[in-house]
């Protein structure tokens, strides 16, 4: 046992006499660690959000019954199947406003509710009398009850209506408000109707054969399954796959530095494993000493990564969050709660990447011959012996890239084109350099210049992993950069078409917004008032908005459509015409003249498409139809939202007014500069996570370079110590080092920007149509470019300017040296 | 104690087969001491490697006591260098991050077979008493050669082998480093055999063996 402590303490030696080195291994790996674990923090977070939504009682993991046209249907059916051994239980979902604010009302009946649905204990925990006995109780989440700014007990206000009074259930998920079925069909003025019965799992022996769900129910009532999976995670799969993609990328670069660190320290360390093979220490123990030490080390920075990470998604989640509830309706906790298996993963992961980087080495160390003469550079020189194979390969990753274009028809297609693009750039950069770098030298005539160029070819081995990184962390930024100007200008312009009416009001109910109405009819300053409402259905199993939109110049003048038949708006004033979103018509496959049929309360409603519009940042599908044709539709259809046109000098002053004479609070009554200035930061902020993760790679990447160049740096003198025997000042060779690293960079840089641009229009044309269903315009932003550029030199004028200034004020004494140890 | 019997050894260079060693037969007894010469080329570091288990032979027999070296497996010859060699070689090869005391103790250590008395008595005749502390990179070469002998003789081996051990170093260091070995072989008992240049250091060993071609002349 003693023996390989021995063999592990003269291996660790090494690092105590290489600080910088071991510094650089670490770096590395907990740069890799800490940003993986980060991504995979929020992933998890997010994840335990949709778990907590999807078990809201059942959700989509219990099966259900629904009406055929997803429709409320009577609550006899609920009995009848009962009777006929059914273990059914109805719930009632609507909506209510509150202060404003919409939350998603689920009413259940506690007595009924299947075991195995989530929740269902609590409530029979608690009192079940006090649950169903007017006034009941309302089950919320802790944020729910702080987003409300009531204390358990209060009892919320909604529509002129006490709502009963609240008490916080953990389990739940944000957003949503529990009552008594009974309760929910006051609130919501449903009597005797349910929205779906959960179907629980039959028990007991004793329970007899249920009869045929058509025998009792007939045609009305159809099985929906359960789903393994939320809807909300199939939404958001996108968004998650978005972020993971960004966390490999980040675990890949630091991967970089591990892998220059460990190879350039193995080499260093050739000799020492050598002396250890002749004192007779056998391969297998060395390479088992050499795998326990790196372990060892991974175990370190993969802890403090992992704390790293910690912090890094702590200070990310509220970007995510917002993100996700904006683009998607996510409702997010703020606070990070981690399960033990994220601390597992992230010390896996570690040591996982940790002996990839080091794979090289390990190889070469349990083929290393005992004999072979120890050479420093041997390292490097293997590495130009794969040039040609590595372009190759490129090649061959190029040409999978092309194929997937031309064949892929799918997200993870598109993410791989992603992938096979900057796996094939990475893989011929060290080609375009040495070429670039040929050509520098072929052009070259001063003896100094000559060196310049070709020394800067000799060092390219040795630093072209970090370059590579460089590479890679630029092109996703110019990438997701362009992506994500393109996305603003379109927004901007798509967002002054949508949001066209100068004032915007919710009312509290239907009663109020008529009084809100006939307020308005006598103020002349209103030129028109614009009602607009909204309805929920499905269409093919999905659920889709349908848009009511009132037949007014705001709308055929600004409203965004893609493409249209002729007369579009005037063809949708019969209620036999609709508009489709975008996604909606590319998920369909739907096309202008197309004819679908909308489920509603009253029959199937046929509608032809007569125009596509844009309808960015909405994850359900939409359809647009005349105003008064979806309120004959769907009656039950609250009619509490209106547009106002008003001279932009009267909008402050009726605003007021409304506010003075209706209570209105600024959520329920806002002028167009504010909606857009509120969509806008909602717009920011939910990129604001790309951004920094952009950053962060870029961070990691310059710090690859630094490490690079610091680890190179000594194994440089032979190389620099002849020049300056020969009269080259100190500071002149530190001004032709940094002068290389810059070189090199640009070359990379610029090579980076066209990868860039190719990325961008991936992710546009590609990943966010399969994504979220709108495909964007593509713009290039040469004032971006040229700040990346920026950017870019910066990092590795940062990266070389301290191994630079260490050669400058490098004592002549070291230089000597390298003579004395080159005999 | 050392019998190496019909030992052939060829390498593959340009295309062909180049016999280096065509059937030596040697022989070093306990408590002899051997010179190796020949001119470059002859195959005496060959020689040596093969004895030392660092590379194997074509054919042919190397026996040190009751251990056929040849027949052994790549963690038998381990074996056998840890605990029944000691190895010095012409560039020293220290461990650069180990300190001399470090460096002197470490085979003596992996071997287990460690001998403080005999620690210190290699520290003392050596005359590495003030230099423990230091690292390789901040001896001269005389020094990292007694270093590299101490490492080399303080597991008590049966047999000292030693590769050109003052090619790197001036006639007088040479002499003084030799001296040293030479003592210290007789204090322990064991076998040396060394390979050198230098008629002059090889008349001072107990017999002088000449590799000419591939063969003891």
């Amino acid at each position: 046992m003693r023996r390989p402590l021995w063999i592990l303490a003269v291996l660790l030696s090494h690092w105590r006499r290489h600080p910088m080195q071991l510094a650089t291994l670490l770096i590395g790996l907990i740069s890799a660690t800490a940003l993986w674990s980060g991504v995979q923090a929020l992933n998890q977070q997010a994840r335990i959000a949709y778990d907590r939504a999807a078990a809201t009682f059942g959700g989509a993991r219990t099966a259900v019954l629904v009406s055929k046209d997803s429709a409320t249907f009577p609550q006899q059916l609920f009995v009848d199947l009962r009777r006929a051994g059914w273990p059914v239980s109805p719930m009632l979902e609507g909506r209510v406003q509150i202060d404003g604010r919409s939350f998603r009302l689920l009413g259940v009946e506690p007595v009924t509710l299947p075991s195995e649905v989530g929740n269902a204990p609590a409530v029979g925990r608690g009192s079940l009398q006090t649950f169903v006995t007017p006034p009941g109780e309302m089950l919320v989440a802790g944020e729910t009850l702080r987003d409300l700014g009531l204390k358990e007990g209060e009892r919320p206000q909604a529509s002129g209506t006490s709502l009963p009074p609240l008490r916080v259930q953990a389990e739940l998920a944000p957003g949503v408000l529990v009552v008594d079925i009974g309760i929910a069909q006051d609130i919501l003025k449903m009597p005797g109707q349910v929205s779906r019965l959960l179907v629980g799992k039959s028990k007991g022996k004793s329970k007899a054969p249920h009869a045929t769900l058509e025998s009792v129910a007939g045609d009305k009532l159809r099985l929906v399954e359960p789903s393994a999976e939320s809807d909300l995670e199939r939404l958001t799969d996108s968004f998650h796959l978005n972020l993971t993609a960004f966390g490999l990328l980040s675990f890949f670069v630091g991967l970089f530095i591990v892998n220059s660190a460990i190879g350039l320290a193995f080499e260093q360390r050739l000799p020492m494993l050598r002396t250890l093979r002749a004192c007779g220490v056998s391969a297998r123990m060395l390479n088992t000493v050499l795998v326990i030490e790196l372990v060892s080390l991974a175990l370190v920075a993969g802890l403090i990564g992992l704390v790293c990470g910690y912090f890094i998604a702590a200070a990310l989640l509220p970007d995510v969050a917002a993100s996700l509830r904006g683009l998607y309706g996510a409702q997010i906790a703020g606070q990070l709660s981690l399960k033990p298996v994220w601390w597992f993963a992230g010390i896996t992961i570690s040591i996982l990447g940790a002996l990839a980087a080091a794979a090289a080495s390990l190889a070469k160390a349990i083929r290393m011959p005992v004999l072979a003469t120890a050479q420093p550079q041997a390292w490097q020189q293997a590495q130009r012996r794969w040039l040609i194979f590595q372009s190759a390969a490129a090649l061959a990753v190029f040409a999978v890239a092309a194929a997937l274009i031309q064949f892929g028809d799918s997200l993870i297609a598109g993410f791989a084109v992603l992938a096979a693009l900057m796996l094939g750039a990475a893989l011929i950069l060290p080609m375009v350099l040495q070429i670039a770098l040929a050509i520098g030298q072929r052009s070259a005539r001063a003896p100094v210049g000559i060196w310049f160029w070709a020394d800067s070819r000799q060092q390219l081995s040795g630093l072209s992993l970090a370059l590579m990184a460089l590479l890679l962390a630029l092109a996703v930024n110019v990438g997701v950069g362009t992506m994500v100007e393109s996305f603003s200008r379109t927004f901007l312009v798509w967002l002054d078409g949508r949001l066209a009416a100068d004032v915007y009001i919710s009312a509290a109910s239907d009663t109020q917004a008529k009084q809100i109405k006939a307020w308005l009819h006598d103020r002349p300053e209103v030129e028109a008032i614009l009602p607009g409402g909204r309805a929920d259905t499905q269409l093919d199993g999905a659920p889709i908005e349908v848009l009511g939109l009132p037949d007014h110049a705001t709308y055929r003048d600004n409203w965004p459509l893609l493409e249209s038949t002729a007369n579009a708006w005037v063809r949708l004033r019969p209620g036999d015409a609709c508009l489709v979103s975008e996604q909606l018509s590319r998920r369909m496959k739907l096309a202008i003249g197309d004819h679908i049929e909308v489920p509603a309360p009253g029959g199937d409603w046929p509608l032809e498409i007569v125009g596509i519009y844009a309808d960015y940042g909405n994850p359900k599908g939409q359809i647009a139809v005349n105003f008064a044709a979806l309120t004959r539709r769907f009656p039950q259809t609250p009619q509490t939202r209106l547009g106002l046109r008003v001279a932009p000098d009267k909008i402050a002053p009726l605003i007021t007014a409304l506010q003075a004479t209706f209570g209105l609070d600024d959520r329920s009554v806002a002028d167009q500069a504010t909606m857009k200035r509120e969509s806008k930061r909602v717009f920011n902020r939910t990129f604001s996570v790309t951004a920094a993760l952009n950053a962060f790679t870029l961070g990691v990447a310059g710090i690859a370079l630094l490490t690079s160049l610091l680890t190179l740096a000594n194994s440089r003198l032979p190389q620099l110590a002849p020049l300056w025997a020969i009269g080259l000042t100190r500071r002149r060779l530190a001004a032709l080092e940094l002068l290389k690293t810059m070189a090199v960079a640009l070359i990379t840089a610029l090579f980076a920007l066209p990868l860039g641009l190719l990325v961008a229009w991936c992710l546009l044309a590609i990943v966010n149509v399969k994504a979220f269903g709108w495909r964007l315009p593509f713009h290039v932003f040469p004032l971006q470019l040229i700040e990346l550029l920026a950017v870019a030199m910066a990092a590795a004028l940062c990266a070389a300017a301290l191994p630079v200034a260490r050669l400058a004020r490098m004592q002549p004494a070291t230089l000597i040296r390298t003579f004395v140890n080159e005999r | 104690m050392l019998r190496v019997t019909g030992l052939t050894k060829s390498y593959r260079s340009a295309g062909e087969d180049v016999a280096v060693l065509r059937g030596v037969d040697l022989a070093v007894a306990t408590g002899e001491s051997v010179a190796l010469t020949g001119e470059s080329g002859s195959g005496k570091s060959t020689l040596l490697h093969l004895i030392a288990g660092l590379d194997a032979a074509d054919s042919g027999e190397i026996a040190l006591a009751d251990t056929v070296v040849s027949g052994l497996s790549d963690a038998g010859r381990a074996e056998l260098r840890r605990d029944r060699l000691g190895l010095v070689f012409q560039q020293f090869n220290l461990i650069p991050s180990l300190s001399v005391a470090d460096n002197l103790v470490f085979q003596s250590r992996i071997a287990g077979r460690h001998d403080a008395a005999w620690h210190d008595e290699l520290v003392e005749r050596l005359g590495l008493k003030n230099l423990l502390r230091r690292y390789p990179e901040q001896l001269s070469g005389g020094q990292q050669q007694r270093v590299a002998i101490g490492r080399a003789l303080a597991p008590k081996p049966l047999l000292l082998l030693a590769d050109e051990p003052t090619g790197n170093l001036d006639e007088d260091t040479a002499d003084e480093v030799l001296h040293l070995a030479r003592d210290l072989v007789v204090r322990t008992g064991c076998g040396f055999l060394m390979v050198t240049h230098s008629a002059r250091l090889a008349a001072t060993l107990d017999r002088q063996i000449n590799l000419h071609a591939g063969v003891i002349a």
